[in-house]
């Protein structure tokens, strides 16, 4: 940043900014309180991809416990986890007394969410339950050609497209996506994680299709559902395409 | 004030130059002040087109760096006393381009002419992104095939967000589609893409229809622009997008195979 000659002796230089964002980590869902077992179990999965936990951050997650208000021992799984070349940041679900523990440990509490239980099956009728919740935001509407190469993110909120999605194109909501026309682009839904967003189309031809982070791409969409009105939503590990 | 018609693409070797000659001269034989100016520095071509490569003095760049005058500059056409020609520098690059510059030679434009033809070169960068960046008009020049489509929309995304009239919220530039190098026999048989075809991914008002035609080679080996063959397919095609442009309902030709008959089998190619 330059500062002009006359400036200088009003205004100390700059040394840091202070600005938000949005990181998505790893998360490390604890389901046992027996450390010792955690820590070999995860040396061998660590084992498995050396390369993709080297120093990879995780947030520790307690919604799950098995004895939810298990006394933890912090520093030692800090430690452990370090052993394994994981960095911990922070903590989320779990108990007040927990947290507490976790800050003495220098670990940060994170924003904790409304969440579904990790081995819970999903109820059989496809119905919208929104076990996720994030701040609601209005929809955001499109009603032109989203040509080739353009990108269109909808924040907080769904994404309503009117006109045809080229090739190349890449629309992104944290919500839904509904195309009222065809689509030919990428399209991902719930990109902050949601994994109960879905994408609604008139026309399927996407290049890639996402939920949560979990995609299919064209060639692996059958051809028994492209070119059709569908409904593309996450269950059981994996995207369903269903028509509308 | 002129009006700036940006002739593109995205991808290149479609016909951008052939059409910016064509439109100029139509423009200006129906009797409106046309200037048409070459935006591909370092790889000119718009002079040979034109048929003037042997007349030019000075250049755009010259005239942005204040070494020359318009006047000095602008080439008067032979054949048509409305038509001038501003040609690009061969030696220099791009970077020579500014858009103080260009807004300012095209403000000066604007008093004397009618309407401005931006031939626009390939590619998204720097010349086509300052081609199109003052445009009230865009023909979008594309040929039936997947990769020019492609290019054409992605230089469709260009232009509804990077130009002035964008940047500044006013009217968005009026998109044209261009279709050209069409072969009515080949789309029946299902190896081209048809207009509908292309529609269906660009949907654009449809400007014109331009056959596949020998006569834009003989057009550009002897420089003259490809409308002024008036026998030529091209070049009646060519016209009918002038007259539709300026506000007329002309009918779209060449769209289906000819049905030659035996004179026509024996006494043409």
């Amino acid at each position: 940043m330059s500062v002009g000659p006359r400036e200088q002796e009003a205004q100390p230089p700059l040394l840091f900014e202070i600005k938000s964002g949005s990181i998505n980590l790893p998360i490390l869902k604890l389901l046992s309180d027996d450390l010792e077992a955690v820590a070999s179990s995860l040396h061998q999965k660590v084992e498995q991809a050396p390369d993709f936990f080297r120093n990879a951050p995780v947030v520790i997650d307690l919604h799950d416990l098995a004895v939810p208000d298990a006394e933890l021992d912090f520093p030692r799984l800090v430690n452990l986890l370090h052993e394994c070349g994981l960095v911990p940041v922070g903590v989320r679900g779990g108990m007040e007394s927990q947290h507490h523990a976790a800050q003495v440990a220098a670990l940060a509490v994170l924003a904790d969410i409304k969440h579904e239980p990790a081995h819970h099956a999903p109820p059989p009728k496809p119905v919208a339950r929104p076990a996720v919740r994030i701040e609601p935001a209005a929809a955001k509407l499109i009603d032109h050609p989203i040509r080739s190469g353009q990108r269109i993110y909808a924040a907080g909120g769904d994404l309503v497209v009117l006109s045809p999605v080229s090739a190349g194109a890449e629309i992104m909501a944290d919500g839904n996506i509904h195309v009222y026309n065809s689509l030919r682009g990428r399209a991902l839904a719930g990109v902050q994680g949601n994994l109960n967003s879905r994408i609604f189309c008139l026309d399927l031809q996407a290049e890639l299709v996402s939920i949560g982070g979990h995609y299919k791409i064209s060639e692996n969409l059958g051809d028994s559902v492209r070119g059709r009105p569908v409904q593309i939503y996450f269950r059981d590990n994996s995207l369903v395409i269903e028509d509308l | 004030m002129a009006r700036i018609i940006v002739v593109t693409s995205g991808k290149g070797g479609v016909g951008k130059t052939t059409t910016s000659a064509a439109i100029a001269m139509g423009l200006a034989l129906k009797g409106h002040r046309t200037a048409v100016i070459d935006f591909d520095v370092g790889l000119r071509n718009l002079d040979l087109i034109m048929g003037c490569e042997r007349r030019v003095v000075y250049d755009f760049v010259n005239v942005i760096n204040g070494e020359a005058t318009l006047n000095q500059a602008l080439i008067r056409d032979k054949r048509c006393e409305n038509l001038f020609i501003l040609p690009a520098s061969q030696t220099r690059d791009k970077e020579s381009l500014s858009i103080e510059g260009v807004g300012k030679v095209l403000n000066e434009l604007s008093e004397n002419f009618t309407y401005i033809v931006c031939d626009s070169p390939a590619g998204i960068e720097r010349g086509a992104t300052l081609a199109m960046y003052f445009a009230d008009d865009a023909v979008v020049v594309t040929n039936p095939e997947v990769s020019s489509v492609r290019d054409s929309d992605r230089m469709l995304g260009i232009l509804a967000s990077k130009s002035r009239r964008a940047e500044m919220g006013e009217e968005p530039i009026k998109e044209y589609l261009l279709l050209t190098r069409y072969a009515p026999q080949r789309v029946k048989l299902g190896e081209m893409l048809s207009v509908d075809d292309v529609q269906e991914i660009l949907s654009l008002h449809l400007l014109g229809v331009i056959p596949e035609s020998k006569a834009v080679l003989n057009a550009s080996n002897s420089g003259t622009p490809v409308i002024l063959d008036e026998k030529s397919d091209a070049g009646q095609a060519y016209y009918d997008v002038v007259r539709r442009y300026l506000g007329e309902e002309v009918p779209h030709r060449f769209l289906d195979e000819e049905k030659k008959g035996l004179f026509g089998r024996l006494f043409r190619g």
